[in-house]
């Protein structure tokens, strides 16, 4: 298809695909913050655009005007939407679907992960030390969550390539290319299927085990289509969005001497640091549908159109954060809502965090100087996940 | 100013982001759910006040109150 027009009205016509959103959409929201804090387009059939903490909090909290049936932004709205419970699902059901899957992501059972990670992170890396350049995109941020992904569902470490391209396929291709969603969707189904199959036969302990042996509300097991819908969620929501947040950390550290040295100087710090690359670098932008008239911050909104729920936008406000356009790696106070906010709070969020603490630590310890490659270009995935999907390093001090 | 320094979380507002476990683990504990529990009944300690007032101040839910009695 032919590309979009390019975005001439931010506040009436804005396209979260545009180039300049992809580039750099920092300078986007401030401006809009300064005009309206809810922006319009009629592009993607209809979508608001909240660009204040206060407005994407309200939209969260209320789940009678906004569904969470479709989370993604796209040119197309399938009837029914593809079910993916806990992200799409609302209350009542919400709460139980969402229960099934706490224990094995909260802070004490990923902890467990946290060697594996670590080693994983130090054989990346002995791929490419010894060479004066790398692209960390390629070749360790993306592989770091697809690794953790795999061992959590008890697949084969290779199937994560596969993993890349549905997510590539439903994230990227997918806002306009509907055929591309229903392909990835009928791969990933058939894959799972034949898992499930497996583990008939022979019992496993991971996750796919946890959702087969899952009981509904009914204390009936669940339906095939929760536990396929709950299996892409995992898939999807697991790999992009942590291989950003990694590749987005690097890019800043590889651009900022004083605060690398200052974490290798300082690695109790990391941690903190980590929170402050979730807020000002947020990789995920969520999705809602208006169901019901509402007005959020004095903008009414209407149904029939989506909201673009951008937590990056959301995590800049400077009417919630002192300098929100700094970097900050000791920043004391911070409410950043890079994982949401309200009952759809990132399953994954303790996952992602130790993956991205184990990520710097290693990269820091082995590898203290580096910076972008000025003969290199940076580029970065679009629409609704943000992160360096190309990110070339010198490193050392060539 | 005298009296008791006491931490309260609302179970209806937390969510499990755990900010203040990792904070402030002397003060918060999480249940089976990862969601938030105060250790003890609330009243904190002597030199941990800091550590309570960064658990309250991270939380993205304002779930988290700290209280003189």
């Amino acid at each position: 298809m032919s590309s979009p027009a390019p975005v001439t009205d931010w506040v009436h016509d804005f396209d979260h695909t545009d180039p300049r959103w992809t580039e750099d959409p920092f300078p986007i929201w401030d401006d809009l913050r300064t005009k309206c804090p809810v922006a319009h387009t009629s592009r993607f059939l209809g979508v608001y655009l909240p660009t204040t903490y206060e407005a994407v909090k309200e939209i969260c909290h209320d789940t009678e005007c906004f569904s969470s049936r479709r989370v993604v932004v796209r040119n197309f709205r399938p009837e029914p939407p593809p079910p993916a419970p806990p992200i799409t699902s609302d209350p009542p059901a919400h709460k139980h679907a969402k229960q099934i899957l706490l224990p094995p992501f909260a802070p004490e059972a990923v902890t467990k992960l946290k060697p594996r990670i670590r080693t994983i992170c130090n054989e990346l890396i002995d791929g490419f030390i010894n060479e004066k350049g790398c692209d960390a995109a390629a070749r360790y941020t993306r592989y770091i969550p697809t690794r953790a992904i795999t061992i959590m569902l008890g697949v084969p470490e290779k199937d994560g390539d596969l993993f890349i391209k549905w997510i590539h396929e439903i994230l990227e291709v997918g806002l306009y290319d509907d055929a591309a969603v229903m392909q990835a969707v009928r791969e990933m189904v058939a894959y799972f299927a034949e898992q499930i199959e497996a583990r008939k036969k022979h019992p496993t302990d991971d996750l796919i085990a946890t959702l087969m042996n899952a009981r509904g509300e009914d204390g009936q097991p669940l339906t095939d289509m929760h536990v396929q819908g709950a299996l892409r969620l995992l898939l999807v929501a697991g790999i992009d969005t942590t291989w950003s947040a990694i590749g987005s950390s690097l890019w800043h550290l590889a651009q900022t001497p004083a605060d690398r040295e200052r974490l290798i100087a300082e690695p109790e710090l990391i941690p903190t640091a980590v929170e402050e690359f979730l807020r000002a670098y947020a990789p995920a932008t969520s999705g809602r549908e208006v169901m019901k008239e509402a007005t959020v911050s004095g903008c009414p909104m209407k149904p029939g159109n989506m909201v673009l729920l951008s937590f990056p936008a959301a995590n800049r406000d400077p009417a919630v954060f002192p300098d929100a356009d700094k970097i900050v790696i000791d920043r004391k106070e911070n409410r950043h809502i890079a994982f949401g906010v309200g009952i759809h709070r990132c399953v994954g969020a303790h996952l992602a965090r130790m993956e991205m603490l184990v990520a710097i630590e290693e990269w820091l310890k082995r590898i203290p100087e580096f910076r972008l490659d000025p003969s290199g270009e940076v580029k970065w995935s679009e629409g609704s996940v943000r992160g360096p999907r190309q990110l070339p390093l010198l490193l050392g001090r060539t | 100013m005298s009296g008791t320094l006491r931490i309260h979380v609302d179970p209806e507002k937390c969510q499990g982001h755990a900010r203040c476990k990792s904070l402030a683990p002397e003060l918060f504990e999480l249940d089976e759910l990862g969601n938030a529990q105060i250790i003890g009944n609330g009243a904190i300690p002597a030199g941990l006040e800091d550590k309570a007032w960064l658990a309250q101040a991270n939380c993205p839910e304002i779930a988290i109150t700290v209280e003189k009695e």
